[in-house]
């Protein structure tokens, strides 16, 4: 499997991933086995991160979602590219993203 | 909230003579009473939407339910992590693989009766259990799912605590040694001939002692991190023990309670009347506000400096003796042993009626244990 993200590159969050929102931080967690490191199954993500997961729906390239999330939040669109690249590559190693 | 315990049966396939609250497995009575397949799902969404992140099925046994396999499936699908407390006997190849395509996040809780059959189905009064629960035992390991295990210390295998211990330091994801049942409670549907037969599994005071204290620097170091969180007076608050803040149970008929040894009916909400929501914001503050009202109660375990290393509790009282603030006078008798061990009291000193008792504490923390 890809383990690296490409700014190019479509991709949605794995269905075999709940997404979920307790007292404030939101949280990944793996459904079917295969998914994530077992030995820290749980994945916390920050505001950021949770917005990028948000978009990963399978209709935009990386790119797109940067260029969205540029509009969206300050910082400089490098930081968020560089910050959106390393998320998804996370993401990709674990399985989580498809 | 951030676990909820589920007991979705109390029928189980054992007839442990210890059991607290087993009912046979084919008890036609408790089956049909049971919240079906919809009531616990519908219970499960409502949890997840206020936060809970764990969810403990139990029983009985909870592998008795046919529809085990839907709701563990329902439950990991909605973003819970699973525990599991069963005896092992009814694991089969089919659920084995199932843990194994879809974890549990939590490692399954397994209590074994015995080290051989003679002994183990001696507690269980179920011929064969012993082979099946070795059966499901080695289809986890087959397919590497993590579980612990831990032992009921009864009269039938008290001398095979080497041999089990042994086992289960060979056990991949046991990385410190088994937790024993040894002071067991009784039934919360205070069954007169059950109770009989759980107070004979009753150790003493002092061999119950024997047993903690045979890692004496273990537990030396278990106590002093109880004691240094816990010991103090309780007062005439009955639920100080924390039960119902962060974590509730749910009895296998739909009654919520903040632990699921209650039994009287003022102390449980019945879900299938009211809502997880309105139990937590309304009626579990109210409970938690009750006061003791025994003068036994008042004159003793509300000034005992000894919580933290009693058992006494409300849902003990009640098994005990039908209501929630009397003192149980077995629990006492073991607190007060641990405590001469520790030397925080003398031998027939009575705790609550220590003065300074923090210094005493102190003293306790800073000791040094030579024996």
């Amino acid at each position: 499997m890809e383990k690296k993200a490409h700014l190019d590159r479509v991709y949605k969050v794995s269905d075999d991933v709940v997404a979920r929102e307790i007292q404030g931080e939101f949280i990944l967690i793996p459904v079917t086995s295969g998914i994530a490191d077992m030995e820290d199954e749980i994945f916390a993500l920050n505001e950021t991160g949770k917005a990028i997961w948000h978009r990963l729906d399978g209709t935009r390239t990386l790119k797109e979602v940067v260029e969205d999330l540029s509009l969206e939040f300050s910082g400089s669109t490098e930081n968020i590219r560089n910050d959106a690249l390393g998320l998804v590559g996370e993401l990709l190693k674990r399985k989580m993203v498809v | 909230m951030n676990k909820l315990d589920i007991e979705i049966t109390e029928r189980c396939n054992n007839n442990c003579i210890h059991c607290h609250v087993n009912l046979p497995a084919a008890d036609p009575v408790a089956r049909k009473r049971e919240l079906s397949t919809d009531d616990l799902k519908n219970i499960l969404k409502e949890a997840v939407s206020l936060g809970c992140l764990t969810v403990r099925f139990t029983g009985g046994e909870p592998f008795l339910r046919e529809d085990f396999a839907e709701l563990y499936v329902f439950s990991r699908k909605l973003g819970l992590r699973v525990l599991i407390c069963t005896n092992a006997t009814l694991i089969t190849e089919r659920l084995a693989n199932l843990f194994s395509q879809i974890p549990p996040l939590e490692e399954i809780e397994i209590t074994v009766y015995g080290m051989r059959g003679s002994s183990y189905e001696t507690i269980t009064h179920n011929p064969g259990s012993f082979q099946a629960a070795w059966q499901g035992i080695n289809l986890l390991l087959k397919y590497k799912i993590p579980f612990g295990v831990k032992q009921a210390l009864l009269p039938p295998n008290r001398n095979e605590m080497e041999e089990f211990e042994n086992w289960a330091a060979t056990i991949p994801w046991m990385h410190k040694p088994p937790q024993y049942s040894i002071f067991y409670q009784l039934r919360r549907d205070r069954d007169k001939r059950k109770n009989a037969r759980i107070r004979k599994c009753r150790v003493s005071a002092q061999e119950g002692l024997r047993i903690l204290t045979r890692r004496k620097d273990a537990y030396i170091k278990e106590m002093r991190e109880f004691c240094s969180k816990f010991i103090r007076p309780r007062g005439n608050i009955l639920f100080s023990c924390g039960a119902g803040a962060g974590s509730v149970c749910v009895d296998a008929y739909g009654f919520l309670k903040p632990c699921m040894m209650l039994g009287p009916k003022d102390c449980i909400y019945d879900l299938r009347k009211g809502s997880l929501t309105d139990a937590l914001e309304n009626f579990f503050p109210k409970l938690r506000q009750i006061k003791a009202k025994d003068i036994d109660y008042l004159s003793r375990c509300a000034r005992c400096f000894l919580k933290g290393l009693c058992q006494q509790c409300p849902a003990k009282s009640w098994s005990e003796h039908g209501r929630l603030d009397k003192p149980v006078a077995y629990y006492c008798e073991i607190a007060h042993a641990q405590a001469v061990y520790l030397g925080l009291i003398q031998k027939d000193e009575k705790a609550w009626e220590v003065k300074g008792w923090q210094e005493r504490v102190s003293k306790f923390m800073r000791a040094k244990f030579r024996r």
